[in-house]
Formats: structure tokens, C-alpha cells, sequence
């Protein structure tokens, strides 16, 4: 899992970090409120940027290198938010053997991210998923809940194109 | 009286305090039983699996280090299976090595080298990743981190976690991809970090060394236009002798001095020189702040390290902190003004090295507030005791062998109150006693001051003076000093004087002083052993108060008129800024 600097910029409301501050309170003085912290806060934002997390490094008086090492550690924690488009491609036994693997290839080249990575421009985010369920089409990628099976690399550009209009 | 435990190591009875673990039981049983990670009282972990353990009737083998003994217990440290497991991780560990002992920077100090020759590794069975790449984070000023030869002890974390409270480092990430790094990897000069070193001092291996700068000192040296001065803080005496084998606490001022002629330096002068003349600044400070009613407390400002953490953390207290240049930064101002001038060199053909227990050293001297009216910095390399140790070695010196020389005197000359600024308290001591004598106006005030002496994390003391009694304290190590700090803050610790060092124990203890593997770190008082040798050479010194220095003397009848002159503001004292912890 790539746990880079997100490429997009913070947008979070005055609201959202109302919120986050009130949960903080709440949970400072218990053992281990990291945990339950981090969630909430990735249930109000969506993930968990730079800016939030020293919000809660601040608020616990840790280390910010403490509060990243919990949320890099676990894969339910993302550092990137999901975009306009959440594409997952399936890596799972079927799509995997039918070529899955050149497929998320294709994705990355086009779109010059990683697979838990979002394109700067918000459009596109981009995970690795495990079987969707639709082993027949195998492989398979979906575009929020779109799904496209049955793919080769080269399918792949023009299809993203499409979303970019 | 702790309660005892009794149990039997390798068949032998011992008896240890409740709470002990078995790896230090073992200790008193004379066994020393390996580990990688373990750093006594600041990382215990069972990280590494070397410290591992047959207990009778235990089901798996135990990390000795974090095993508690119980009362009765019958623990084996050299068994088949012990001997078996500790050379299979080890090999594990050096399969994901990157091996290039040869040119590695800790090459004949790596502990990670001797426990693989201690355990009779001769082969490594396993690949790991093949052709390992350098990982390199060379972005900060005073050291340089290469995960690849990092073996995830962790030591540094512990070490920038608790000793010092500032937490830039910590494992990311899981599983095959856990590395050390910064959050969000950033990188480390865009983090927080202090520059203190105390994460180099610590690391088993390679992979955190401070950022050598010898060959820049080198280049100097071999430039015939350059006039090269260099001068060593007042520590590095007693600790030189290490990297070559002395015992912990040799003073080895006299071949300190002899070896550096040998390198070929055109003025070989002494920074204890400067840390008097920091004493007379900073003490004219402290009583003019106390008869004017200035801000007080007043904190003391020669640790380079002490001072990122307060303009990063506590720049509320930016006022209290004495605005005098620290003793590095005090010689370099001095050699490139008065010793330029008396001397009629130009400036700018001077090159000034200084000789540092610490790694914040060479941040410090690149800070551009630094600059000098007449344009230079005052001091151009600061090189930590262990690359002097290198310099020396690689030039074929033989260090142990020389015989005793003299400092050259005019930038030289110290007194006993210069040679304790090494140890934590010894600042305040220094400062004591001038300004006992300047107040009193009698030099037969007292001349030691045991209060603020020792290895005791925060001390104080008070002291009677003519119409005010002076409260003081002294703390050593970030974590310590937060905590002085907080409590001044809330209004329930008053002070009149602050002596405040970065790395615990004060400089004896730097970030750049020479490697002790953990074992010895763990068990013998390095910080109270070098000191010690510093209050000796105190003790013999024919003046004790910087004040009867006669070179600072001259120097300022001379030169800079009286301590706290307009020259001295411009050439000895400095500003300082807050600074942000987070770059989003």
C-alpha cells in the first residue's frame, strides 16, 4: 500500500473539524484512543490527510510520527480520498489467473498513480479488491459501480477517457 | 528493599529483584546473553529475538529481555536450540541486510557484525531481496539514514521518543514494507527533528550516522590558501580517547592537541577558550536582567538542539532563552575578527573547524543569523568526535603514542569553569561562580557548587546572594526539559537561571560522541565516567573563574571593551525565531 502525500489538495469544512475536535475530547483520556480516534476521523473526511492527523497528534500531545505509524499500519486506514471515479480491480483467483494483474498495469501507466492512490485532479482513485463476484467475466475492474469484465490492457485507456469527458 | 527472586541460570543460583528481566538476571550470573534491539531502560522490546531463552517447562523459547523471573524459575541461555534459533534470525536479518561492511561507516564498531561473528556466522543460507539498493535520506544537515542496513530495532525511536520526547521517527508502515521514517516520509529535514544525534549514537548499525563532513575539512587543509584554525569543545577531551581504545573517562586533552598539529591545522586553539568568554556574557545577561528587572528566568543557550525544540515548540519562551552565540559559535566570531585582525589574515581565508560532541553542532553553524557583521560564518565545519576519531585514524596518527602538547593560548587558554560546560550543570557552575564574585565583589566566595553537579535529570539549588537569593535549576534531555518548561508555564516551578542541555547528561553524552554498543551503554555511567574526568581536569587547573582567564582578560581590555559592550552584542550575541513543527 502506497502511503505517500496525498496529491490533492485538503478541503476539509470548519465543521468536519468541529466534529473531529468533539470526538477527540471525548475519547482523549482513555487507554489506546488512537484507534477509535482515527476511525472517526476517517468516517468524517474520508481518509486520513497530513492536516487531520496532526490535528489529533496536537490534541493527544504524541508524536504525528506516532499517529502515522497506526495509520499506515492498517489497511482499513487510507491517506488518499477516494475520487469523482473509484476504480477496483479485481485481483482475486479468477481475474488474477486471467491476466488481472497487466490489467491494473494498464490503469496505472494511464493514470500515473498507484493502487491506493488518487489522481491529482480528483477524478480517479484506485484500488486493488479482492473477488467482486463476477468470476464468469473474468477480469474484471469497476468504475464505481459499473462494471466492466472480460478486459484486456488496451481496452483500458479508452475507457477511462470516456469518464474524463 | 525490593523483594527477591531466586532462580537458576544455566544451573546457577542467583538472586535478583522482583521485576527484574532474565537478561539482566543473567548479567549477575555473569552470562551476557546477545540482542540487537534491547537498550536498558529505553527500549525492551523483544524485537530481534536474539536475547532468546529455554525456560524449564516454558513451551517456546522467550525473549529474555522482556521475561520477568519468577521465584524458582530455571532458565538456559546456551542450549542446542537457543544457539540454533538466534543463528537462523540472525541469518534472517542479514538476508535483508545491505552487506558492504568494508565501506560501511561503522565498519569495526557495527554491533550487528560482531554478534554475526560471535555466533560463528559463516554463511548466510537465505537471499532476501538480492542486489539491496542504498535507502537513503541524506536531506537533513547533521546525519544520514540508510534503511537498508536498518534491522527495525527501533532504538532510534525509543531514543527520539522517550530520551528526548520528540518523536520524528517511528515504524510505518507493515509486514516486509515496515521501515523507520518520519510521518508521511517526509523527509528529515522537512520533520521536526532537532538534530541531536541521540538516534546515532544508539543505532546497532549503519544505518544512522551523523553526515560526514571530514573530506570538506581535508579540502581545507590541502589548500595552501587557506589559513585553517581549529578549536574542540569541551568534552571531546574526554572522549576522543575512546575511538581508540581508552578506557570510558580518559582525558586526552595533550594528544588531542598533538594530533591535530599532525593533521596539518595552522592554529590549534581550544573552544573552552570561548566557553569562558560565554560565561562573562551570559553572566553580565543574568545580573543585568536581574538588576533591571528583565525577563527571567534566564535560559542558557549553548545547545544548538535545546534551541530548534524551543523555537519549535515553546517559542512563548523565546525571550527568556540568553542571546549570546553559542561557545562554537563564540570561537568561530573570534578567530574571524580579533585573531584575523591581531593577526592581519583576511577573514575570508580563514576556514574555522570545530571539534563537536554533537550532530546539532552542524546545524547550528549554517543558521544564517549567525553571519558576522563582516559577511562570514563564523565557523565553517563542525565535525562531530567521531569523525575527528576517523580523520585521525585515516592518517595514520598514532594516537596513543603522542606525546602531550599545549593548545596555542591566545584562543586557547581556559579555565577550570570552561572544561565543566561538558557536563550538565556545568554551565550553571561556571556561571556561579563569576557572578558570586561580581556580585559579592569578593573572590573568596565558594568555587564549587556540588548542587547542580551529577547525572540527576533536573536539579536544583538555591543560593544566597547579597539582597536576592538566586533560584536555579538544571535539566538535561528534551524529556526533562519539557517538563521543566511545563511547569514554569503553569506557574508552578519559579526560577531565576535555567541551564538547559538537549542530550542527557549534557554534552558528555552528545549525539556525536564515540559508539558504546548498547551492553556497555546499558551498564556502565558514561555520562557520570566523562564527566568525572572533566571536574579532575577542573580541579587542576590553575584558574577556576572564567573571569581570571587572563586571555579573556586581554581580549577584552584589548578588544571588546567590557562583556555586554555594542561589540560584544554585534560579534558574540545572536536572535532566534519560532519556527513551525509541521510543513503542510
Amino acid at each position: 500500500m502506497p502511503n505517500t502525500k496525498t496529491a490533492v489538495p485538503f478541503q476539509g469544512t470548519k465543521e468536519q473539524e468541529e466534529q473531529l475536535r468533539r470526538i477527540i475530547a471525548e475519547y482523549k483520556d482513555t487507554p489506546g484512543a488512537t484507534m477509535p480516534i482515527l476511525q472517526a476521523a476517517q468516517s468524517i473526511y474520508g481518509y486520513l490527510p497530513e492536516e487531520v492527523q496532526i490535528i489529533i497528534a496536537e490534541e493527544l500531545d504524541v508524536p504525528l510520527s506516532e499517529i502515522y505509524g497506526v495509520a499506515s499500519f492498517y489497511a482499513q486506514f487510507t491517506l488518499n480520498p477516494k475520487g469523482k471515479y473509484r476504480i477496483s480491480v479485481c485481483l482475486g483467483t479468477a481475474c488474477y489467473v486471467k491476466g488481472a494483474a497487466n490489467i491494473l498495469q494498464a490503469i496505472k501507466d494511464k493514470l500515473g498513480i498507484e493502487a491506493g492512490g488518487i489522481t491529482p485532479d480528483g477524478l480517479f482513485s484506485l484500488d486493488a479488491c479482492r473477488c467482486v463476484g463476477a468470476c464468469g467475466l473474468a477480469p474484471v475492474m469497476m468504475i464505481n459501480d459499473e462494471v466492466y469484465g472480460r478486459l484486456t490492457p488496451k481496452e483500458v485507456g479508452p475507457i477511462l477517457d470516456k469518464y474524463k469527458e | 528493599m525490593d523483594k527477591m527472586v531466586n532462580l537458576k541460570i544455566n544451573n546457577i543460583p542467583v538472586s535478583v529483584p522482583e521485576g527484574t528481566n532474565v537478561l539482566e538476571a543473567a548479567r549477575s550470573a555473569g552470562i551476557r546473553i546477545p540482542s540487537l534491539c534491547y537498550l536498558k531502560d529505553i527500549n525492551e522490546m523483544g524485537a530481534c529475538r536474539m536475547c532468546i531463552v529455554e525456560i524449564k517447562g516454558g513451551k517456546n523459547l522467550v525473549a529474555s529481555c522482556v521475561y520477568p523471573v519468577s521465584e524458582g524459575m530455571e532458565v538456559f541461555t546456551d542450549t542446542e536450540k537457543v544457539r540454533n534459533s538466534r543463528r537462523i534470525t540472525l541469518e534472517l536479518i542479514l538476508s535483508n541486510h545491505r552487506m558492504e561492511c568494508l565501506t560501511c561507516p561503522r565498519n569495526g564498531n557495527c554491533e550487528l557484525r560482531q554478534l554475526a561473528a560471535e555466533l560463528g556466522i559463516d554463511e548466510v543460507r537465505y537471499s532476501g531481496s538480492q542486489d539491496k539498493q542504498p535507502e537513503l535520506d541524506t536531506s537533513a544537515l547533521h546525519l544520514v539514514r540508510d534503511n537498508s542496513k536498518c534491522i527495525l530495532c527501533r532504538r532510534c525511536v525509543s531514543a527520539c521518543r522517550k530520551l528526548q520526547a520528540v518523536g520524528v521517527i517511528g515504524p510505518n508502515d507493515r509486514g516486509f514494507a515496515t521501515h523507520i521514517g518520519s510521518a508521511f516520509d517526509r523527509p528529515l529535514a522537512e520533520v521536526d527533528c532537532i538534530s541531536c544525534g541521540q538516534c546515532t549514537v544508539v543505532c546497532p548499525t549503519g544505518a544512522l550516522t551523523e553526515k560526514d563532513d571530514t573530506d570538506q575539512v581535508l579540502a581545507a587543509l590541502r589548500d595552501p590558501t587557506k589559513h585553517v584554525v581549529v578549536g574542540a569543545a569541551p568534552s571531546v577531551r574526554v572522549t576522543l580517547g575512546e575511538c581508540f581504545g581508552n578506557p570510558v573517562g580518559t582525558n586526552v586533552e595533550g594528544k588531542m592537541y598533538a594530533a591535530l598539529r599532525r593533521l596539518g591545522f595552522d592554529k590549534v586553539f581550544d573552544v573552552n577558550n570561548a566557553a569562558d568568554l560565554t560565561i562573562l556574557e551570559e553572566g553580565t545577561e543574568f545580573l543585568h536582567r536581574l538588576e533591571s528587572g528583565g525577563t527571567l528566568p534566564l535560559f542558557t543557550s549553548c545547545s544548538p538542539g535545546w534551541i530548534r525544540f524551543l523555537e519549535q515548540d515553546f517559542p512563548e519562551f523565546i525571550p527568556n532563552v540568553s542571546t549570546c552565540r553559542s561557545p562554537q559559535q563564540m570561537f568561530g566570531a573570534m578567530v574571524k575578527s580579533y585573531y584575523a585582525e591581531k593577526e592581519g589574515i583576511d577573514p575570508k581565508d580563514i576556514v574555522v573547524v570545530c571539534i563537536m560532541p554533537c550532530t546539532a553542532k552542524k546545524y547550528e553553524c549554517k543558521r544564517e543569523e549567525q553571519r558576522l557583521p563582516n559577511g562570514c560564518m563564523p565557523v565553517d565545519i563542525s565535525i562531530t568526535t567521531r569523525e575527528l576519531g576517523r580523520m585521525i585514524e585515516k592518517a595514520g596518527i598514532m594516537f596513543n603514542s603522542l606525546k602531550d602538547e599545549e593548545c596555542d593560548p591566545l584562543l586557547g587558554m581556559a579555565t577550570g569553569a570552561g572544561v565543566i560546560f561538558g557536563a550538565t550543570g556545568g554551565v550553571m557552575e561556571a556561571a556561579l561562580r563569576t557572578v558570586v564574585a561580581k556580585v559579592t565583589g569578593s573572590e573568596m566566595g565558594p568555587l564549587e557548587f556540588h548542587e547542580v553537579r551529577g547525572t540527576k535529570e533536573i536539579k536544583e539549588a538555591e543560593y544566597a546572594l547579597p539582597g536576592k537569593t538566586v533560584r536555579v535549576c538544571v535539566a538535561s534531555g528534551v524529556s526533562n526539559i519539557k517538563k521543566v518548561l511545563k511547569g514554569i508555564k503553569s506557574g508552578e516551578l519559579n526560577y531565576d537561571f535555567v541551564e538547559f542541555m538537549c542530550c542527557p547528561g549534557g554534552c558528555v553524552n552528545g549525539g556525536g560522541q564515540p559508539y558504546q554498543p548498547a551492553d556497555v551503554r546499558g551498564h556502565v555511567d558514561l555520562k557520570a565516567l566523562r564527566a568525572k574526568a572533566l571536574y579532575r581536569q577542573d580541579e587542576q587547573s590553575t584558574y577556576r573563574k572564567s573571569h581570571e582567564n587572563p586571555m579573556i582578560k586581554e581580549l577584552y581590555e584589548t578588544y571588546l571593551g567590557e562583556p555586554g559592550s555594542h561589540k560584544a552584542h554585534e560579534l558574540l550575541h545572536t536572535t532566534y525565531a519560532a519556527q513551525k513543527r509541521y510543513r503542510v
